[in-house]
């Protein structure tokens, strides 16, 4: 199951430094986002890309996370070779991460 | 201070090439009092003052005539003011040649007011300050230098409004700051409110990519469908006195705007949402949340901030060599492995040509150009790009070269080659005191 089945998300970009939002389309899949989508699983996720560290920030009253990716956009804009220098498409790229589906369907339940 | 009790503001326009019809229907429609148009990308201000010093009449954002003709005749006639940062590198000829436009339209009475102090070139060239992104002292990239534009906060805006401008035009501002100053000039709001300004950028920040609040760069095709996605409208707020700000659009526009749309704007290029640095305060997003009202009106609730540091930050702009670029097709039967090997020979022919000192890309678009963290499926068809960040630009001229020679000389049935070099401007920050950008006012007017 991929995380794109139950989170959206937007890139942003500011120098070499990417972040990416992720809103969960069910509010109460928050607590679930946070004990799985962790700093250490984007940094594996994207090792070939981030060079710097991430640093997941939770805000659970809008029922959403921002994650930033330090170094991760080859210089940046201003200077990138990549055809999408923005790293525009992290944001869809992250949506292809895996997730437990049995461990998701437990959660689900387990709130009902 | 004026009377009003509530005012509303419209986004014209979210980067300088957006497009012009949702900004006139906004000031058709928008019962506005306020239109903004936010139109300076990173890079824009040392590529407008590549212009200027070409042309000393120019140097200004290129759509700046066809936006003021479409809705400054709305605007003279409704009393809607507008604020922008279209003058770039060049806000006094940008208010000339708006005053030049507004005779042609018959207007026959305007302020237009060009803030200047941005341009912090000359102030900041004999210190020394640290680059923020490669810690290396400014000296390093002195020889290269084009522009150093001050990110300002919105005061000087309020003292524009506070001497009748019409029209405010200038260079580089904070963006949020654009959205703000309306705020503070018509509630007389306290400057050193750290919460009123955490709000009031809040606000900026959600308006200020335009069409990206309203289902802009959101739909997609299954979960995230967004009604009438070919004529998405620009966002306004609604704001009181009392700080109430309600993020809206014209009835009838395309897109929508729910609370999915501003989670994902309000985090758009920001990192701690405890933190968002300003030259105005540092807004504190991190307790925000959002309330709909009704279809479309989404209020903002919990902004807040924190005094402001009195650093500004300063893009500076440099010249950084050439990137030569280059791009041919492949498809069809075992496409991926043409393609490969059209990629290995032209890094032997760049090798051969002294170029493999060079910071370089070579990728498969299709396959690996987005990441080379997973493995693509063989796809019909994928194409070979490769870059070079070169030094000279005649060194950049051999990348489009050797790769449009694959054409005779390369992997079997490679097509739609392309080839492209341009100069690199690069941008780099320093913060300095905020005291430092020294700030003019110039006034043109009809009558004159």
């Amino acid at each position: 199951m991929k995380l794109g089945a139950i989170a959206h998300s937007r890139a942003g970009d500011k120098g070499t430094i990417s972040n990416l939002s992720l809103i969960p389309y069910k509010e109460s899949d928050f607590e679930f986002l946070k004990e799985h989508i962790t700093e250490q699983k984007l940094k594996n996720f994207f090792k070939e890309r981030i060079k710097g560290t991430v640093t997941r920030y939770e805000l659970p009253q809008l029922a959403a996370f921002n994650f930033v990716l330090d170094d991760a956009l080859y210089g940046g804009v201003t200077r990138s070779l990549a055809l999408d220098p923005h790293g525009k498409a992290l944001s869809s790229y992250f949506l292809l991460m895996e997730i437990d589906e049995e461990a998701y369907f437990n959660y689900r339940k387990s709130i009902n | 201070m004026t009377h009003k009790t509530h005012i509303r503001i419209g986004a014209g326009a979210g980067y300088s090439g957006d497009l012009i019809p949702p900004a006139v229907a906004l000031a058709e429609n928008g019962n506005l009092d306020y239109l903004v148009f936010e139109c300076l990308a990173e890079r824009t201000i040392a590529l407008a003052q590549l212009e200027k010093l070409t042309d000393p009449q120019k140097g200004y954002d290129p759509l700046l005539e066809d936006r003021i003709k479409a809705v400054l005749p709305i605007c003279n006639k409704k009393g809607i003011k507008i604020i922008s940062n279209m003058g770039a590198a060049n806000p006094i000829a940008a208010a000339e040649r708006i005053i030049e436009l507004a005779k042609e339209l018959s207007i026959e009475k305007l302020n237009v007011i060009a803030i200047t102090g941005d341009d912090v070139l000359e102030a900041i060239y004999s210190n020394e300050y640290q680059l923020l992104e490669s810690k290396q002292p400014l000296a390093t990239i002195k020889n290269q230098l084009i522009s150093a534009n001050a990110y300002l906060g919105l005061n000087p805006i309020v003292t524009a409004l506070k001497q009748g401008a019409d029209i405010v035009i200038t260079g580089r501002f904070a963006d949020p700051a654009l959205f703000m100053a309306p705020l503070f000039y018509e509630f007389d709001w306290d400057y050193n409110n750290p919460e009123l300004l955490g709000k009031a950028t809040a606000m900026g920040h959600l308006l200020e990519c335009a069409g990206q609040v309203c289902g802009g760069y959101f739909n997609d095709a299954h979960l995230k469908k967004v009604p009438q996605p070919e004529s998405i409208g620009f966002p306004l707020a609604e704001v009181n006195k009392e700080g109430a700000i309600v993020i809206t659009k014209i009835k009838g526009s395309g897109g929508m705007i729910t609370k999915s749309t501003c989670k994902e704007q309000l985090l758009y290029e920001i990192h701690d949402p405890k933190n968002y640095f300003t030259p105005d305060v540092i807004a504190d997003f991190s307790n925000i949340s959002f309330k709909e009202c009704s279809t479309d009106h989404i209020q903002i609730i919990g902004a807040t901030g924190k005094t402001k540091t009195k650093k500004l930050k300063v893009s500076i702009g440099y010249r950084d060599g050439f990137i030569g670029e280059g791009q041919m097709s492949y498809g069809g039967y075992q496409a991926q492995e043409r393609a490969q090997l059209a990629l290995e020979i032209i890094k032997r022919q760049l090798e051969e040509l002294g170029l493999s000192k060079y910071e370089s890309t070579y990728e498969l678009i299709g396959c690996n150009a987005l990441s080379k963290d997973q493995d693509a499926k063989t796809p019909l068809e994928v194409r070979l790009r490769v870059a070079l960040r070169t030094r000279t630009r005649a060194e950049a001229l051999l990348v489009g070269k050797q790769i449009e020679a694959l054409y005779t000389n390369g992997p079997a049935a490679g097509g739609g080659a392309f080839k492209s070099v341009r100069e690199l401007i690069a941008i780099q920050s320093i913060l300095i005191d905020e005291r430092i950008p020294t700030i003019q006012y110039s006034l043109k007017t009809i009558p004159q």
